[in-house]
C-alpha cells in the first residue's frame, strides 16, 4: 500500500511540474485577450494596458487594473500620437500598435501587484529600482503563517488592487450600508434588500433626516438592527450588491422614507404614514 | 466539620457572587450614564444652536450691505445644519418631529440661496425681507418652547433614556415632559409650514409632487402590465405572476409585477406606470456566473435592448464593471446636445449578456419634447470662464439641471489638472460656471493594504 501511494505521489508531483513548465512560458507570451477594453473595465487586460502605456510614458497613475479617467486620457494621447482614431477604446488595431511599441513583463507586474508593493513600470529604467517595498513590517512569526496561507489562496488571475465604485461613495460607505441592509433584511428577497438600501439613501436626500449615510443609519431608534447590534453581523455579497444597485439608481420603493414589518412593528405612529407598497415582509411608506 | 467547610464555601460563593453582581451593576450604570450624557449633549447643543440661530437671523434684519449680509446668512445656514445634526442624534425617530427638521432645512436653504447670489447686483427684495422677518419670529417661538423643555430637564433631572423607553414601549398615554415639549414644537412648526408654503420665494421642500408629469399615454390594465413585464423578462409561459397596485401614499400610479419562472426559480420584479405603461425599474435576481463577455460586447447588448424597447436616441455616457456585472448609463442626445436629466441605466450580466436590471426613473421624470435654443456665446468665449490651470481635453454641448432645479444649456468641458479629471459646465447663455465636478478616481482595495 505504502509503495503504491508514494509512487502516485511522485507521479502527481511530476505531472504538476510538467504542467507548470507548460503554463508559465505560455503566460509570458500571452498578450491581450481579444476583448475591446473600454472605460470602466477591470481585470488583467487593463493591468497590461496600463503597464504598457506607462512603459512608453503615457500613463502616470497607479497600475491597478481599473480603467479610470487617467487611463482613458493616456490611451487617447497614445492614439492621437500614433495616428489612430481617438476614441479611448482599446480595440485590435490599438492593442497591436501598443504591443509593438511597448514592453510588458507580466511576471514582474503581476508579482508586484500580488505582493502589494508600490511600483511603476517606466521603460528605460531598471525595473527593480521602480519598486517601493511595502512599508508595513510583516507580522510576527505567530501570525505570519496565516498571512502566507491567505496569499496562497488568493487567485493569481484577478489581481486588481482597486475597485470601481459609484460616484460619491467609498468602499467603506458601501460596507457600512451593507451591514445595515444585512442586519435589517437578510431574510428578505433581493428586491426587498435593494428597497431597504434605497430607504437609507432617500433619507439622506430628505430634509427631515440627517444628511449623511452614517447619520441616517445611526440615528437613535431609526433601525432596530442598529439598536440590537445585528448591524455588526458580517454581511454577505448579496447585501453588498443590493446596496450598489440602490446607489446606482434602482429604487423599488417609490421614494419611500419609512418601512416597517407589520408583524413586529411597535410604534402605532408608523401605521399613520401613507403607504406606498409592500415588498416581502416590509411595508414601505412616505 | 464537613458542615463547617460547606458553610464556609457557600459563604465565599455568596460574597463572590455579590461582588461580581456589584461590579456588573457598576458597569451597567457607567454605560447608561454614558449614553444619557450623549443625549444630553445633543439636546443642550440643539438649544444653544437655536438660540444662536435666532440671534443671527435677527442681526441680518438690520444689515444692508452685501459685505456683512452674505457672511451672516452663511452663518445662519451653518447653524441650521448643526441643529439638524443635533436632532439626528436624539432618539426622536419614533415620534413625529419631521416638520421641525424640514423647517430648519427650509431656513438653511433660503439663507444659502440668498447668501451665494450677488447681493450687490440683486439686493434682497421686499418679499425676502418679509421672509426673514417671519423666520425671525418663528424661530423665536421654537426657541421659547425648547427653552421651556430645557428648563424642565435641568430642574427635574429628566433623563433622555426615559424618553427612549417611553417611545419604545408605544404607550400613547405616556406622560413625559420632554416628549410633550417636542410635540408642542412640532405642532407650532406645522402651522408655519402652511403659511410659508404659500410664499413663492420660499422654496418648499415638497416639490416632488407628480414626478412623472411629462409621461403621456392611456391608462393600462393589470393584464397589460403583466404582458409588458413578460416582454421585458423574456420568460416563457410557465411563470407565477403577482401584480399589485401602488398604495395610497405613492406620488404616482404604478403596478408592481413580479414574475417567478417555475423551472429555474428566477424571479423578476418590475414597476410599471399606470399611465402609458412605461417601465420604471426592472430587476432580475439570478446569480451571475463567471464573466465571459467583455464590457464592450455587453454595451452592444445593452444598446440593442434599449432599441428593442423603444428608448431611442440614447448615447452611452458611463460604463463600469462590478465583478461579473456591467453597468451602463445612457443619456438622451438631441441634435448632438447631451441631455443629462434624461438618463437610463442598464445592468448586463457578463456571463451570457442578458439584461438583469433596468432603471428609467430619471428618464421618465425628465423626458419631454425639447426645443433646444442655440448657444448665445461661442465655445471660445465659454473657455475663457474656465480656470486656467485646467487642461481641456473634450468639449460638447449639454443640458443639465442646475443648483436651483432649472434645466440650462451648457458647454461641457472635460479637463485635467495633474492626475485628476474634472467635468465643468459653463452656461451657454451668460458664461456662468454652473457646475464643476471632480470625477472619481478608482479607490484602492484596503484589504490588500493591511
Amino acid at each position: 500500500m505504502k509503495g503504491i501511494s508514494s509512487k502516485w505521489k511522485w507521479l502527481i508531483v511530476f505531472v504538476c511540474i510538467m504542467m507548470s513548465c507548460i503554463w508559465i512560458p505560455d503566460a509570458r507570451i500571452q498578450a491581450f485577450s481579444s476583448q475591446v477594453i473600454q472605460r470602466g473595465s477591470i481585470g488583467d487586460d487593463v493591468i497590461e494596458l496600463q503597464a504598457r502605456l506607462q512603459n512608453i510614458g503615457y500613463y502616470h497613475g497607479k497600475i491597478d487594473g481599473v480603467y479610470g479617467w487617467g487611463t482613458y486620457w493616456a490611451l487617447r494621447n497614445f492614439q492621437q500620437d500614433f495616428g489612430l482614431p481617438v476614441d479611448g477604446l482599446a480595440g485590435t488595431t490599438t492593442k497591436n500598435k501598443l504591443t509593438k511599441a511597448s514592453n510588458f513583463n507580466r511576471e514582474f507586474v503581476h508579482g508586484q501587484i500580488n505582493k502589494g508593493n508600490e511600483f511603476t513600470y517606466y521603460g528605460g529604467v531598471d525595473i527593480d529600482k521602480q519598486v517601493k517595498q511595502k512599508t508595513t513590517t510583516p507580522p510576527s512569526n505567530g501570525t505570519s503563517n496565516k498571512g502566507t496561507a491567505g496569499s496562497q489562496n488568493a487567485p493569481a488571475q484577478t489581481a486588481t488592487t482597486s475597485a470601481s465604485l459609484p460616484e460619491g461613495f467609498s468602499q467603506n460607505d458601501i460596507q457600512l450600508m451593507a451591514n445595515a441592509v444585512y442586519g435589517e433584511s437578510r431574510g428578505e428577497p433581493y428586491v426587498g434588500q435593494v428597497a431597504v438600501a434605497s430607504v437609507i439613501l432617500n433619507r439622506v436626500q430628505s430634509p427631515s433626516f440627517p444628511n449623511t449615510v452614517s447619520g441616517v443609519i445611526f440615528e437613535p431608534g431609526a433601525f432596530t438592527a442598529v439598536a440590537d447590534g445585528q448591524i455588526w453581523l458580517t454581511p454577505n455579497e448579496t447585501a453588498k450588491e443590493a446596496v450598489i444597485d440602490a446607489i446606482n439608481g434602482w429604487d423599488p420603493t417609490g421614494n419611500a422614507e419609512y418601512y416597517f414589518n407589520p408583524d413586529t412593528a411597535t410604534s402605532g405612529w408608523i401605521w399613520s404614514r401613507p403607504q406606498i407598497k409592500k415588498i416581502g415582509k416590509h411595508i414601505f411608506c412616505k | 466539620m464537613i458542615r463547617n467547610i460547606l458553610i464556609g464555601l457557600l459563604a465565599v460563593a455568596v460574597v463572590g457572587t455579590g461582588f461580581w453582581g456589584y461590579q456588573e451593576h457598576k458597569e451597567k450604570n457607567a454605560v447608561l450614564v454614558h449614553a444619557e450624557n450623549n443625549y444630553q449633549r445633543a439636546f443642550h447643543d440643539l438649544n444653544y444652536q437655536l438660540d444662536l440661530l435666532h440671534d443671527k437671523i435677527g442681526t441680518t434684519l438690520a444689515m444692508n450691505s452685501r459685505k456683512s449680509l452674505s457672511p451672516a446668512l452663511i452663518e445662519v445656514w451653518r447653524l441650521t445644519s448643526e441643529a439638524q445634526n443635533d436632532v439626528g442624534q436624539l432618539p426622536l425617530a419614533l415620534m413625529p418631529f419631521n416638520k421641525t427638521e424640514e423647517f430648519l432645512y427650509d431656513i438653511g436653504n433660503f439663507s444659502y440661496r440668498t447668501a451665494v447670489r450677488d447681493l450687490e447686483k440683486e439686493p434682497l427684495t421686499d418679499q425676502e425681507y418679509k421672509n426673514l422677518k417671519s423666520l425671525y419670529s418663528q424661530s423665536s417661538e421654537i426657541q421659547d418652547e425648547l427653552r421651556k423643555v430645557q428648563y424642565a430637564v435641568i430642574k427635574n433631572n429628566l433623563r433622555w433614556m426615559d424618553v427612549e423607553l417611553a417611545l419604545a414601549s408605544n404607550d400613547e398615554t405616556v406622560d413625559n415632559t420632554i416628549i410633550d415639549g417636542f410635540k408642542t414644537v412640532e405642532k407650532k412648526v406645522s402651522g408655519y409650514t402652511e403659511t410659508n408654503a404659500q410664499n413663492p420665494t420660499f422654496l418648499s421642500t415638497n416639490e416632488k409632487d407628480d414626478i412623472y408629469q411629462h409621461v403621456e399615454g392611456k391608462r393600462i390594465s393589470k393584464k397589460e402590465a403583466i404582458a409588458i413585464a413578460k416582454k421585458y423578462a423574456d420568460f416563457e409561459d410557465d411563470v407565477k405572476v403577482r401584480v399589485e397596485e401602488n398604495g395610497k401614499g405613492s406620488d404616482y400610479g404604478f403596478y408592481s409585477v413580479s414574475l417567478l419562472e417555475k423551472a429555474t426559480g428566477i424571479e423578476v420584479n418590475m414597476d410599471i406606470t399606470k399611465k402609458g405603461g412605461y417601465p420604471i425599474w426592472y430587476l432580475n435576481n439570478r446569480t451571475v456566473k463567471q464573466a465571459k463577455l467583455d464590457l464592450n460586447q455587453a454595451y452592444t447588448k445593452a444598446s440593442n435592448f434599449l432599441k428593442n424597447h423603444h428608448f431611442d436616441s440614447l448615447d452611452l455616457f458611463e460604463s463600469s464593471q462590478y465583478d461579473q456585472i456591467g453597468l451602463f448609463t445612457f443619456v438622451a442626445s438631441v441634435d448632438g446636445v447631451r441631455v443629462y436629466p434624461d438618463s437610463v441605466k442598464v445592468k448586463v450580466a457578463l456571463d451570457d449578456g442578458s439584461i438583469i436590471g433596468f432603471s428609467a426613473d430619471e428618464y421618465l421624470q425628465a423626458h419631454k419634447l425639447r426645443s433646444i435654443d442655440d448657444a448665445k456665446i461661442s465655445v471660445d468665449k465659454a473657455k475663457e470662464h474656465i480656470n486656467s490651470q485646467v487642461k481641456i481635453m473634450e468639449q460638447r454641448e449639454a443640458i443639465i439641471i442646475n443648483d436651483i432645479g432649472e434645466e440650462v444649456l451648457c458647454y461641457e468641458f472635460l479637463g485635467v489638472i495633474d492626475n485628476d479629471t474634472y467635468r465643468i459646465f459653463i452656461n451657454a447663455e451668460d458664461g456662468q460656471e454652473e457646475k464643476v465636478e471632480k470625477l472619481k478616481n478608482s479607490e484602492p482595495v484596503y484589504e490588500n493594504m493591511l
